[in-house]
């Protein structure tokens, strides 16, 4: 039986406190904002690596992104990624949420054999939360999104609790699957020393358009297999909230009298 | 079915034709109508309005996708704006597993192709929706808090980058797909003089089930996303057991307990109360953020609201910049002479 493999897409955004959103020229300037791992892909290397420590196996991390994004997958190694892989091409660029899923999950049919995808809830900058299950789409399996729990881990099958419905579901997924994490699911750990040093020699594997064509079709790739684009970008100004401070001994009372002022009966 | 889905795949993959079709070929708006359990979800009257004001500016027909348990209510979809619905009733329906929905839209989609197709950007809408639009090879733009039609284009209006931005996408192949965001359009109004087709259709076979449902339970905790009054507590607060300050001038008010992610961390209060970009959205009439700073990921959750009210000692805190009334001072004395006025009015 093949090693029990986990993979782990991740993507590197900017840091998105400091992105400066000039308001007035309604623009985004991120020459300011250092690029680091999304936040939520951190929950789903940590459960992977959680995973790994209970039924063993292998963790491949996988990016696709401009040649830097190879900092995020040293870090990811350094969190505990056995082996990653860097999709990083001209020819990929202004893929929306399908080419990006496209190509992700070429390079991941590329990789042969997989039992289990984790993939974060959401990134902070696209914000759109559908690669995970379009990924699941293209290599047609099964997926469970807003995995906030898992409860049982196995070699052919994961139990794990997501938020659906109103209700909260506990659902057996069979492998190979996917799932999308939430950020309720663990606390991501720091990288150790020991890591840190063993991720800056690692040997992080590059792989471009043409790399992929025997899995995939060129037609579904980049600016030109994305059938989404932005034609437009707002900064919105934000909705001009004068606060109005109420000070002194009375300032709760005026604050009530005021909010009663506005909403009545409370 | 398992053959079809091979095929489908290989078809896919290889690029044989595509699944998507061209622009002029599109007509008519569609609407998925979201249920959970057989009972419909606001989310889709909220559809039904937009999606009507869409097939009106581009002069078509607006239709409902209702796949649910047997014995739901279609006759409420024409009340609310469809001219026509395709039910489709199964025990499949039953239960949040994606893939007999995506079969049974995928199919009605090859069979009928609309222009647009909306859903709710619910959970399951969020998790359906990118299922439906990859077997379809076409585009889906999430969680839209505008969509228009400009110059006869479909314009589809989203914020990016944790809530910062808002960027017009568009599509250019059909159906175009977007998801919706919960609360951001008004529900259609019920008018049981309108008149529609309801077409019933045979669901297709289902070998599944791909994911096993082995467990269900519904959340006890009140839904903070409606509530129409919320009082947060932050980092201002010193201990857990100082939660009840901020409990004690919510219960005052009738409204709902939030709290800021770091709380939520400690394990001062289940996630169900934590607002902001990886908690809930909420949009109630009344907030007062209590000890809160206003850091960017916690006002993505709650800036929309109508009256924001902030307490805080630091009257650099950017919270204060969101707020319509603010006051500067300790929680600790600021909280309980509220809950004294309050009682006294
Ligand atoms: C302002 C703006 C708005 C956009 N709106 C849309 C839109 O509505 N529809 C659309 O189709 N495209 C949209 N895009 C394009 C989209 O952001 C990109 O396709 C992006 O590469 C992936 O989408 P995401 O960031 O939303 O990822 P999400 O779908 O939010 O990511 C979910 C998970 O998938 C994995 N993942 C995502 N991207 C990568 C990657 N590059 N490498 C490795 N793993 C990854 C991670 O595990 C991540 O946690 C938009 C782009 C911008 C700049
Ligand atoms: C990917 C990601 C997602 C996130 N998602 C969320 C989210 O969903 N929700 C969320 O809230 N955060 C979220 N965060 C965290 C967010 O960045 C902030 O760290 C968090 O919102 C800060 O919480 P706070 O305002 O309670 O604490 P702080 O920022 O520490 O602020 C505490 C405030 O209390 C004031 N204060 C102190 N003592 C008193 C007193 N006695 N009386 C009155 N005021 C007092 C201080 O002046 C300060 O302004 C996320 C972060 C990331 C990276």
């Amino acid at each position: 039986m093949a090693n029990f493999s986990i993979i782990v897409p991740i993507k590197e955004v900017p840091d998105i406190e400091k992105v400066n959103f000039d308001r007035e020229k309604g623009r985004i300037d991120r020459s300011s904002a250092t690029s680091e791992p999304n936040p939520f892909d951190l929950n789903a290397l940590e459960e992977a690596v959680k995973i790994k420590e209970e039924i063993g196996g292998n963790i491949t991390v996988i990016s696709m992104g401009p040649p830097q994004a190879e900092d995020t997958l040293r870090d990811a190694i350094a969190r505990g990624g056995d082996k990653a892989i860097l999709l990083t091409d001209k020819g990929f660029a202004g893929s929306d949420t399908w080419a990006t899923s496209y190509t992700l999950a070429t390079a991941i049919k590329k990789l042969g054999h997989y039992d289990l995808i984790i993939c974060g809830e959401k990134t902070v900058d696209g914000d759109t939360g559908q690669v995970g299950p379009e990924i699941a789409e293209v290599l047609d399996i099964p997926h469970v999104s807003y995995v906030n729990k898992t409860i049982e881990r196995g070699k052919d099958s994961i139990i794990v609790q997501t938020e659906v419905w109103g209700r909260l579901y506990k659902k057996e997924l069979k492998f190979p699957g996917l799932i999308t994490v939430t950020k309720d699911l663990n606390e991501p750990r720091l990288p150790t020393l020991t890591n840190k040093l063993k991720a800056k020699s690692a040997e992080i594997e590059r792989w471009g358009l043409d790399d992929l064509l025997d899995t995939g079709d060129e037609k579904h790739f980049g600016i030109k297999g994305s059938p989404t684009s932005v034609v437009n970008i707002e900064v919105p100004k934000e909705k001009g909230r004068k606060s109005k401070i109420f000070e002194g001994k009375d300032a709760a009372k005026k604050m009530v009298e005021q909010l009663r002022k506005d909403l009545g009966g409370i | 079915m398992q053959l079809k889905r091979w095929l489908n795949n290989y078809v896919r993959i290889w690029g044989v034709y595509d699944m998507a079709y061209d622009e002029s070929e599109g007509e008519g708006v569609w609407i998925y109508c979201e249920q959970e359990k057989g009972e419909i979800h606001p989310v889709s009257y909220e559809l039904l309005n937009k999606g009507r004001e869409l097939a009106d500016d581009l002069n078509t027909h607006l239709t409902a996708l209702f796949l649910t348990p047997d014995g739901s209510d279609a006759q409420e979809l024409v009340y609310r704006g469809a001219d026509r619905i395709y039910l489709l009733e199964h025990d499949n329906f039953n239960y949040p597993n994606e893939i007999p929905f995506r079969e049974n839209i995928v199919k009605l989609v090859e069979d009928n192709k609309p222009e647009i197709l909306l859903i709710g950007a619910t959970h399951f809408g969020r998790s359906l929706a990118p299922r439906v639009a990859g077997a379809l090879e076409t585009g889906l733009t999430a969680d839209c808090t505008g969509l228009k039609i400009e110059k006869g284009d479909f314009v589809q209006i989203r914020p990016a980058f944790t809530g910062n931005i808002l960027a017009h996408i568009s599509t250019d192949r059909c159906p175009k797909m977007s998801t919706v965001r919960y609360k951001e359009f008004d529900e259609s109004e019920r008018d049981t003089g309108r008149e529609g087709e309801i077409i019933d259709i045979e669901p297709l076979e289902y070998d599944g089930p791909d994911v096993k449902i082995l467990n269900e339970m519904i959340i006890e905790d009140i839904n903070i996303q409606e509530a129409e009054i919320v009082v947060s507590g932050g980092k201002g607060l010193k201990d857990s057991q100082d939660f009840e300050i901020i409990e004690e001038l919510c219960s005052t008010l009738g409204g709902t307990v939030g709290s800021s992610r770091p709380l939520v961390d400690e394990g001062w209060i289940s996630r169900n109360h934590q607002v902001g970009y990886s908690g809930n959205r909420v949009k109630p009439n009344l907030y007062i953020a209590c000890g809160i700073s206003g850091a960017p990921q916690h006002l993505a959750g709650m800036k929309e609201s109508k009256i924001i009210v902030a307490i805080n000692t630091d009257p650099s805190a950017p919270i204060f910049d969101y707020a319509d009334y603010g006051i500067i001072g300790d929680l600790y004395e600021v909280v309980p002479k509220l809950i004294k006025e309050l009682r006294e009015g």
